[in-house]
């Protein structure tokens, strides 16, 4: 009775351990066994090189100048991103009208798909048809006019900008949810003692903040540094390698040169990287919160 | 008195800086969205001079053409049938899982309830690359079941994850109930536990069809096809295929985004829900 019992509950996660199994933990293992081989993802040959695609990998300037790359969206997506989506959650986080409204609109970029996003936004950012340089022109600045995707100056900030209008809706609600829970006691002790709206911002709102901070920054971080989609809608990781980023390099060696040993390894090499940036955040966020 | 004016001025001028502030972020939230419909409503000939956001005539053909000859009828299809096979899988197989991983005791059980979790944790970019090669040996590259089954793992863990906190969290009492009048625990799932975790299972639903629906990169490595491809990677096709035919680009971009922007305003109460639930767990 007792085994037929412990049998009925192994059949209630069978489902979900078989799919896990097949999806997840043979890919997962297969990574680290293809990482160590030369492959073209056809033959049945695969060529042992040890760890001859990492010291590769260490060389590979595409690979570190997308590394470079991802590192200067996600600054974008750190800075301007995020305090506009703290500044619009504090703009939202009182007793004002519309205040749904705006909640609703500021999430509508998250929920589409990147490509929609690309695609559309490259439509406006268009060198020669665009809107964008449309309007500059009508307004008086025909010499700000270029083709923003494929210009090398401006390709990458064009794209860090648009990932940002995509993504800060996501800070923008969890920043809100954090400021509710601030009690608003606080607010109205701090005034009764003579506090101005400056000062019980700088010393409430911000002090108990910082821990939401630290959430949106990590995931903001692991987001960002693997974004690539809304990159191949909009420029394709041109001009010249110019936008390129570490996943479409990974893409690129699996599909453009039938590299599949070296993209396994890409993908490992970078998988530690971001554990290990996450992790330095987890200690940090630990840090702050006993402070 | 002076003060009070002072005061209440003051009050006005900041409440008019925040809404200016708000309102300026909302049109270019919806501007670019609006300028997508405007170009998907004017002929080719215009749509590079004709520069308002309202078309001096509505060309609803493009819809047409683009949902016929650019083939979108078809992927438009093939999304939704991706889409619906995936959520119930994930439903059914996570709310299993969580139930399990709930309510019974069994050898291995925190084992097997951390290994979910930890895949949740670990970030493995390009985890397409082994992916391709496993349904290439199964034979499911370029079939629906076998873009289905990898979809249906992509959203695996953080289902289990927000089901089995609900059912931690919820009373036992009619469970114990439907048990002592002889219910058995398949029974008890289906006829108990699931329609009380219906608020969790609504925020499951909206996120894993959302994830889907929006999904690209296991579209483009899994599908050959074009008659099997779900919207997002045909409109990528199309873009490289017909880089000048924006009109029909920008339709097929409206057919895309529409469903969705539709479902969100339908169901943003559990967006949100899900996105704060979702920002604990990282």
């Amino acid at each position: 009775m007792k085994i037929k019992d412990t049998l009925e509950n192994y059949m209630f996660v069978l489902p979900a351990v078989v799919i896990f199994a097949v999806f997840y933990i043979i890919p997962f293992s297969w990574v680290f066994q293809l990482g160590l081989y030369d492959w073209d993802g056809i033959l049945p040959t695969k060529t042992f090189v040890g760890l001859g695609n990492f010291s590769e990998i260490a060389v590979d300037k595409i690979w570190w100048q997308s590394m470079l790359n991802a590192g200067y969206i996600t600054f974008i997506a750190l800075t301007f991103q995020n305090i506009l989506a703290f500044l619009l959650a504090w703009a939202c986080d009182r007793e004002i009208r519309l205040k749904n409204f705006y909640r609703v609109i500021f999430f509508i970029p998250p929920v589409l798909s990147e490509v929609v996003v690309g695609l559309v936004w490259q439509w406006i950012l268009d060198g020669n048809y665009g809107l964008l340089n449309n309007w500059l022109v009508h307004l008086g600045f025909p010499n700000l006019v270029r083709n923003w995707l494929s210009d090398p100056q401006t390709a990458l900030t064009a794209v860090a900008i648009v990932h940002s209008w995509k993504g800060f809706g996501w800070g923008f609600l969890i920043f809100l949810a954090g400021l509710q829970t601030i009690p608003r006691e606080l607010y109205e002790a701090a005034r009764v003692d003579g506090a101005n709206a400056w000062a019980s911002f700088k010393k409430i709102t911000i002090p108990l903040m910082i821990p939401v901070a630290v959430l949106v920054a990590i995931l903001t971080v692991l987001g960002t540094m693997q974004a690539f989609v809304l990159i191949i809608a909009m420029t394709g990781g041109g001009p010249a390698y110019h936008t390129q980023v570490p996943v479409l390099r990974i893409l690129a060696s699996m599909r453009g040169s039938s590299r599949f040993g070296y993209a396994c390894a890409q993908g490992i090499s970078f998988g530690v990287i971001l554990m290990a940036i996450s992790f330095i955040q987890y200690r940090f966020s630990k840090h702050s919160r006993q402070t | 008195m002076k003060a009070v004016f002072y005061y209440k001025t003051k009050k006005v001028t900041f409440n008019l800086i925040i809404h200016l502030f708000l309102i300026t972020v909302s049109v270019t939230c919806l501007f670019p969205l609006l300028w997508m419909v405007s170009s998907s409503l004017k002929t080719q000939e215009t749509i590079f001079k004709d520069m308002s956001l309202m078309p001096k005539e509505f060309h609803f053909e493009n819809y047409y053409h683009a949902w016929i000859e650019g083939g979108f009828g078809r992927n438009f299809f093939n999304s939704i049938v991706y889409t619906v096979c995936v959520v119930i899988g994930i439903i059914i197989v996570a709310s299993l899982a969580a139930y399990a991983f709930s309510r019974f005791r069994f050898p291995g059980k925190n084992l097997l309830f951390f290994m979910f979790m930890a895949a949740m944790m670990i970030p493995i970019p390009g985890s397409f690359v082994p992916l391709y090669v496993l349904l290439n040996k199964l034979h499911l590259r370029n079939t629906a079941p076998g873009y289905i089954l990898c979809m249906i793992n992509v959203g695996l863990s953080t289902s289990i994850f927000l089901l089995k906190t609900f059912f931690d969290n919820m009373p036992k009492e009619l469970e114990d109930a439907a048990r002592i009048d002889g219910c058995s625990k398949l029974g008890i799932w289906w006829h108990v536990a699931l329609p009380l975790a219906k608020p969790v299972l609504a925020v499951v639903v909206v996120f894993n069809a959302l994830a889907v629906w929006n999904e690209y990169v296991l579209a483009l490595i899994i599908f050959d096809s074009k008659a099997l491809m779900p919207l997002q990677v045909a409109l990528m096709t199309f873009q490289g295929e017909f880089i000048t035919r924006y009109p029909l680009l920008m339709a097929g971009l409206t057919i895309t985004a529409l469903p969705i922007i539709i479902v969100y305003l339908l169901m943003q109460k559990y967006i949100v829900k899900g996105v704060t639930q979702g920002a604990v767990v990282g």
